[in-house]
């Protein structure tokens, strides 16, 4: 039966890593297919060192149907039958593999580098592939052409490499190169947790803070085996959701100016300030840094904070309400995003989509439903979902996520629990593993810790959502004016530092 | 159309009066600059706030028989607050922490608390007009963000001449978040060197001055300092936009 060797765990729970089973590889890989097939999801795939210079695979395949995770291994040696032939999810995750353990995936229809970094077992010193040279796919023929931008982009954002492969204006492919921003996260949080491990997730990517620090966070608390309080899951979630409206909200701002309607632009660059002002309410910084601690928050709400925070979010309400009702009331903002970019739900989940761009192709896939964790488990917000796949659904599913947010809010606000917000740490239990799974606004966050026998980290895993979602960007762009980029770019708007980490 | 108006007008005028008035509100949290009294430090029988600092911003000096916290390196997280005994480190409201002497980051006792971002070259060239190209070399997109906001029209930076620019040789100088990744080395001094003399660059967040939470990575270079000249730094992990706001008034003698 497939799946039956894998081992079965929900989220941010601990388990002895040696229960963890070693398979065979043919079984290995017969599992992971099936399972997605069923309707699963690879969450991560991390890789670590094993005896006799092997290397140990870790498959994380999450079930939203039973909302179990699953958790499974194999050794190989040196190389391995690809996967991704029978598994297109998989792809990303075996480039990345072969990258840091200097192993092949035999039948890998596209290996390069995924981020540039040097592969485990070279210093930096000796390591000379420049960030970007890789063998790009290319196109031949008449009126054929091919338009290489950034990594510095025209405006102020992350840098990465893109290269249009163009016949006339319709964009063939879209081939995405990363890495620029590589700084070594991972690597540093080995031998963790470290004074700075908290930093870094904090920063792993800068706009979604509450979102990795809460991952982390409960990977923590996971692994300590302690159980923070109620009122603590509150601030965090409500943290979480104004996150996600400030976001949803710049991006919506910043979908009208790619089509040229000024406007809801002007609007919602200013009411997004108001979000992550507050959120500079909580803690006093924009982005929520400082404010979720392993074993709860460090600050708390008075009845003072929460009137002034009810206050601005039903003033901040009507504003967006009117901004964005205003851009999709617009005939000619619909007749850009219709149509524009457009993925089908069968594509998405081939390709291991998450998120805004899966729900907007009709996927109901959503953290906080499938897998609850937190505040979620006891208050249930519906995953918003569109089923045209393009630019106006993933506009839209934003737009039904604000409205869900606020009112998810609002309850809370009006239903925190009493008590209070931090509890006693304990020390981290020796050779575990645990996953944790969060909805941050892009999608599905998904952090392995596995400690050792001292009880330090083995080794961290960060998956972004941005991971499974870059390619999700290459095939919405197949077919597409090339003029259309910066539109479908910012309709999936991700993270170049949450994936390069 | 009749729609756009109705929307406009309930959306009302919202540009801050700041500099002609009073700054926007900071939240009651807000951390700003940091002060670091002359009351009774243990110094190294102490030395607890130079152990708990995550990224090594702090350390003793034996001229003052106190703490020196390098504002450059700081991320704000207030730790060394908590962890010191005598109350000798504490937090300010004061979020103006843009300079552009790198020996003013440094804030020990007795540093006067206002600090000084004026730059006369950069008054004479660029004080009603200062285009910039903003380059993150690893920032978290926190920073980023903070910039992209004074384009907004609370903020409305355009008032005053500034503006960000799509091309390198549009500008006056650049404007560097990150702490500069090694895998950004070779665009970023690409950029710097497409900018036209006279330039100006400017160091925005902790990575970008000093590498911030990634100090000491051999992944990146410790901030832009060591690659290209940094004329204005402002600290922050990341700066509140007010801080950005008034460094950039303040270095083009704006604001005096």
């Amino acid at each position: 039966m497939p799946g039956s060797s894998f081992i079965r765990t929900v989220n941010a729970e601990a388990v002895d890593f040696r229960d963890i089973p070693v398979m065979d590889f043919a079984d290995f890989r017969e599992s992971i297919i099936e399972e997605i097939r069923a309707g699963g999801r690879i969450s991560a795939m991390p890789a670590c060192p094993a005896e006799d210079g092997l290397l140990r695979i870790i498959a994380v395949l999450s079930l939203p149907v039973s909302g179990e995770i699953l958790i499974g291994s194999t050794c190989i040696n040196g190389s391995w039958p690809s996967i991704t032939p029978d598994c297109t999810a998989a792809h990303w995750f075996e480039r990345e593999i072969a990258e840091i353990h200097s192993v092949t995936p035999n039948g890998h229809p596209w290996l390069k580098p995924i981020r540039f970094q040097p592969p485990h077992d070279i210093s930096l010193q000796e390591y000379s592939l420049q960030c970007g040279n890789a063998k790009f796919l290319g196109l031949d023929g008449e009126e054929s052409h091919e338009v290489a931008v950034g990594p510095v982009h025209a405006g102020i954002i992350e840098p990465g490499h893109f290269r249009f492969l163009c016949h006339g204006e319709t964009v063939y492919h879209l081939e995405i190169s990363l890495g620029y921003q590589h700084r070594g996260i991972e690597r540093a949080m080995k031998g963790g947790p470290g004074v700075r491990a908290l930093h870094y997730m904090e920063t792993l990517a800068g706009d979604t803070t509450i979102g990795h620090a809460t991952a982390y966070c409960m990977a923590i608390e996971a692994l300590s085996a302690i159980s923070v309080p109620p009122r603590s899951l509150a601030i965090r979630a409500i943290a979480a959701e104004l996150e996600r409206i400030a976001n949803h909200v710049g991006d919506l701002g910043a979908l009208a100016g790619d089509v040229g309607f000024l406007p809801t632009m002007s609007y919602c660059g200013r009411i997004r300030g108001d979000v992550l002002n507050m959120t500079a309410l909580l803690c006093g910084n924009r982005f929520g840094r400082g404010l979720v601690r392993p074993s709860g928050t460090a600050f708390n709400l008075d009845k003072n904070l929460i009137d002034e925070l009810m206050l601005r979010l039903k003033s901040t309400e009507k504003d967006i309400t009117s901004a964005v009702e205003l851009m999709f009331d617009t005939p000619s903002v619909l007749s850009r995003f219709e149509g524009t970019g457009a993925l089908s739900e069968e594509t998405a989940r081939e390709a291991g989509l998450v998120g805004v761009a899966a729900r907007a192709t009709g996927m109901n896939c959503d953290v906080r439903n499938e897998f609850p964790y937190g505040m979620y488990c006891f208050s249930q917000l519906h995953a918003c979902t569109w089923n045209t796949g393009d630019c106006f659904a993933r506009a839209y599913v934003r737009w039904l996520e604000i409205r869900s947010s606020i009112e998810f809010i609002r309850t809370q606000l009006l239903n925190l629990p009493d008590g209070p917000v931090s509890c006693k740490t304990a020390p981290i239990s020796k050779e575990k593993i645990t996953v944790s799974l969060v909805e941050g606004w892009r999608g599905e966050i998904c952090h392995v810790a596995v400690t050792d026998k001292e009880g330090r980290f083995a080794f961290y895993k960060v998956v972004d959502p941005s991971f499974h979602n870059w390619f999700g960007l290459a095939l919405a762009l197949r077919n597409q004016q090339i003029s259309d980029f910066p539109l479908c770019n910012k309709s999936f708007n991700l993270s170049y530092c949450g994936h390069d980490l | 159309m009749i729609n756009i108006i109705k929307t406009r007008i309930q959306q009302k005028y919202r540009t801050f009066v700041y500099p002609d008035g009073p700054p926007p509100e900071l939240p009651p949290r807000f951390v700003g600059r940091p002060v670091v009294s002359k009351a009774q430090c243990l110094h190294e029988e102490c030395g607890k706030c130079v152990s708990i600092c995550p990224v090594q911003a702090i350390y003793l000096s034996p001229e003052t028989k106190g703490p020196i916290i390098d504002t450059g390196k700081c991320i704000f997280c207030r730790q060394c607050e908590g962890a010191c005994v005598n109350g000798v480190i504490q937090f300010s409201r004061n979020y103006q922490l843009a300079v552009s002497e790198p020996e003013n980051l440094l804030v020990k006792a007795g540093v006067p608390d206002h600090c000084d971002a004026r730059n006369k070259v950069a008054e004479k060239l660029f004080k009603k007009s200062l285009k910039l190209r903003q380059v993150s070399a690893g920032g978290c997109n926190a920073c980023e963000a903070d910039t992209i906001v004074l384009g907004t029209l609370a903020w409305d930076l355009g008032r005053f001449g500034m503006q960000f620019v799509a091309s390198p040789r549009h500008a006056d100088g650049i404007l560097i978040t990150g702490p500069v990744t090694r895998n950004m080395h070779e665009a970023l001094l690409k950029t710097y060197r497409a900018v036209p003399e006279p330039k100006i660059v400017i160091a925005v967040g902790s990575c970008a001055i000093s590498g911030g939470p990634f100090y000491d990575h051999p992944e990146q270079n410790n901030g832009a300092g060591g690659i290209v000249p940094v004329d204005l730094f402002i600290p922050g992990c990341p700066p509140h936009p007010l801080t950005i706001f008034d460094g950039l008034l303040r270095f083009t003698g704006r604001i005096k």
